[in-house]
């Protein structure tokens, strides 16, 4: 059962698949991403924003990215949208989305992708949505350009989705302006926006960031609930472990552009590997934690993407670097399997991780009843 | 929004009052605090060597040695009722609406600026157009090339466009098109009325003239508000939806980046139709800037008054509609 997890997801699911093949796409799995970089040539140098990174996603499931800011997962994202399509980023790498490649195909196919296939929520619902244009209409015209239908079905769709999302009085908000809206129904707007065409694929890039904590519950819980009853793939991005400990079956952890450790929820949140990840999971507020016992950060800033620290990216600031004989300043760790569908980028012997963790582990004071906190349900 | 409209015009009745006084201040009450007498202003309109007697007749019939408010009172008397100038065997009428009347051209000033006014409006209206169009094309394709060749030129010219006053480019412009290669021979002013063609030919000069200096300055602006626009995040949930990129410019992009460009053409049109003295002046056409050099020159001061309270209240009425359509294009203003 996963312990930190709030929602308990249909117990134990299927390891996740190991990444070793970059020739064929897989057969199963709703979305595949197969050694991603994202590179942006800048007068300062390559910025390597995404080097290097693969998941799988099957239907139904939820992906959490998480990482520090400038990690890598919102450009991430943003690549298997094809929305770096005509800036100057360069990409490779495989991008399988239902079977079909993505990288290599036409700005006009992945367009056509755009919105009907995969659709994304982004962070700041009132600047994300259009100032001048109605809520109805913004949402209407998703669904126009991927459908043959009606202006007034259109509208009539929309009237529809904002009520599965919950806003109350659809018919006459459905002419309401953004700035109209609160926060949280923002969001909800952008979430039906992002519904209109029966998404294969959802992306929520930090979906709940800029909203109260009383509406981010609500709008994990309604996205939560959507994706049962539209059947999505979802991929969650964001800094909130809670969040993820909230929705995600998998956990893949970004650093500097790299995947620092991918694995279930349960790998992550009971078994992390990576010392990036005790720091994450350190410096979360916990209820169950002792009032007195200070959060313990992750100590330094993230590295510059463009002169990335040698050897391990996170070498500068990992306190277990010395463990390693010098491997983590010279040598790239590559991803290792540390259990089944467990991976983590770290030269430390899994034998030292899991010492090291358990330790952490006593001095978090995680007691094995303490850390079966739920918050609601199960 | 009916609310709106009636509270701006209720304000801009206001405005134009007070607009109407401080002008009427400037020009009758700071003489007075600069020491000078009435009896000095009215020695201005009778010859050299007057006797008392004909500067005091002047005084009277002026109305200048009442007290100010009594005289701002007859001017807004005169606009509605019109007024009569009696004294002695000089006598003036002039119809309502009076804005004023001129003792050095013994002509009311409102009939005067009305025969003006179909110049500039000819003038502002062509050119207006042109520079709109022009300018924001030219902003649009700079910003979305930005960098390439096409924008650094663009942009180039648009600053010697800003930097080059009309008296050069307007001169130069006539000296090629006129006299040497003479495409647009004989520039003088034609009503609409009278002959289109020549109307239109006869302006085209003038109107590329001055929208050149306009366009320059709106191709700066429209470029810029590009730029910001096309970066804000609802261009990118445009995107996301699979809108392809026409439709995220001009449906997104554009109509948020328009918004303020709408704001400053309503005022510079405003302030157009007052009267573009240096276009005017260079190509020797009688609108209401032409108007007000020469009322100036000939230290006319009714002229002047007249002139500068109507290009007031075109400012005021720009403004004004300017207001409602920002309400109209923008519903954070209307609700």
């Amino acid at each position: 059962m996963a312990a930190w997890k709030g929602r308990a997801r249909g117990g134990d699911k299927a390891a996740a698949p190991t990444v070793t093949d970059t020739s064929a796409p897989a057969t199963s799995s709703m979305l595949d991403v197969r050694d991603l970089r994202i590179h942006f040539p800048t007068d300062d140098g390559l910025v390597k924003a995404v080097d290097g990174v693969s998941f799988t996603l099957d239907r139904g499931k939820t992906l959490g990215i998480v990482g520090e800011s400038g990690s890598g997962k919102s450009v991430t994202s943003l690549g298997i949208m094809g929305l770096h399509h005509g800036t100057n980023a360069k990409i490779s790498g495989k991008i399988w989305l239902d079977g079909e490649e993505l990288v290599a195909a036409s700005a006009g196919r992945v367009r056509q992708l755009r919105g009907s296939k995969m659709a994304m929520i982004f962070q700041d619902p009132l600047s994300s949505l259009h100032p001048y244009y109605t809520v109805g209409y913004q949402i209407a015209e998703a669904y126009l350009i991927h459908n043959k239908v009606s202006k007034k079905a259109a509208k009539e769709h929309a009237v529809d989705l904002l009520n599965r999302v919950g806003i109350p009085n659809p018919q006459t908000r459905v002419d309401d302006y953004p700035h109209q809206f609160s926060g949280g129904m923002r969001q909800r707007a952008m979430i039906a926006m992002a519904l209109s065409c029966d998404p294969e694929l959802l992306i929520a890039d930090e979906p709940t960031t800029a909203l109260d904590v009383t509406v981010q519950a609500q709008i994990l819980d309604l996205m939560a609930d959507l994706q049962q009853e539209f059947g999505s793939a979802v991929i969650i991005i964001t800094h909130d472990l809670g969040v993820v400990a909230e929705l995600a079956d998998d956990i893949l952890v970004m650093y500097a552009g790299r995947t620092a450790e991918y694995g279930t929820s349960e790998d992550i949140f009971d078994r992390p590997a990576h010392p990036y990840a005790w720091g994450l999971l350190g410096s979360m507020p916990r209820l169950d934690r002792a009032r007195l016992d200070r959060l313990i950060p992750i100590p330094g800033t993230p590295p510059s993407l463009i002169n990335v620290p040698s050897g391990c990216p996170f070498h500068p600031r990992c306190a277990y670097a010395a463990l390693t004989n010098g491997r983590s300043v010279n040598e790239i760790p590559q991803l290792r399997a540390v259990g089944p569908g467990h991976e983590a980028a770290c030269h430390l012997s899994t034998d030292e991780q899991r010492r090291i963790w358990g330790e952490q582990a006593a001095r978090m004071q995680l007691s094995p009843a303490a850390r079966h906190f739920d918050q609601e349900d199960a | 929004m009916i609310t709106f409209i009636v509270r701006r015009l209720i304000a801009t009745v206001f405005l134009l009052i007070i607009v109407s006084m401080i002008t009427f201040a400037i020009f009758f009450l700071l003489p007075r605090l600069a020491g000078q007498t009435s009896r000095g202003l009215a020695s201005q309109y009778v010859g050299r060597n007057p006797t008392p007697a004909a500067v005091h007749a002047i005084e009277q019939q002026l109305g200048l040695d009442a007290p100010l408010p009594v005289q701002y009172g007859r001017f807004l008397r005169g606009i509605v009722l019109g007024e009569h100038f009696n004294s002695g065997s000089n006598k003036a009428y002039c119809p309502p609406p009076c804005f004023g009347y001129s003792f050095k051209t013994q002509q009311p000033v409102w009939p005067m600026m009305v025969s003006a006014l179909p110049v500039t409006i000819s003038l502002a209206i062509g050119a207006s157009i042109l520079w709109l169009v022009g300018g924001v094309a030219i902003g649009v394709i700079s910003a979305l090339r930005r960098g390439t060749l096409f924008d650094r030129f663009s942009m180039g010219v648009a600053l010697a466009g800003v930097s080059l006053p009309i008296f050069f480019t307007g001169l130069v412009s006539l000296a090629l098109f006129s006299y040497k290669w003479p495409i647009f021979p004989n520039v003088h002013f034609v009503s609409f009325t009278q002959n289109p063609f020549l109307w239109a030919r006869n302006l085209v000069l003038p109107w590329v003239t001055l929208a050149f200096l306009y366009a320059a300055l709106y191709a700066r602006l429209t470029r810029a508000g590009m730029l910001e626009t096309m970066s804000e995040d609802y261009i990118r949930t445009a995107r996301a939806k699979g809108l392809n990129e026409r439709t995220v410019i001009v449906r997104h992009g554009l109509r948020a980046a328009l918004t303020p460009i709408i704001t400053i053409f309503g005022m510079d049109l405003g302030a157009l139709l007052g009267g573009a003295v240096l276009t005017e002046t260079t190509f020797s056409l009688p609108g209401l800037g032409q108007f007000t050099i020469l009322a100036i020159n000939s230290q006319d001061l009714p002229e002047i008054l007249g002139v500068t309270m109507l290009a007031a209240f075109f400012i005021v009425i720009a403004n004004l509609v300017v207001d409602i359509l920002y309400a109209v294009v923008d519903p954070r203003v209307r609700h």
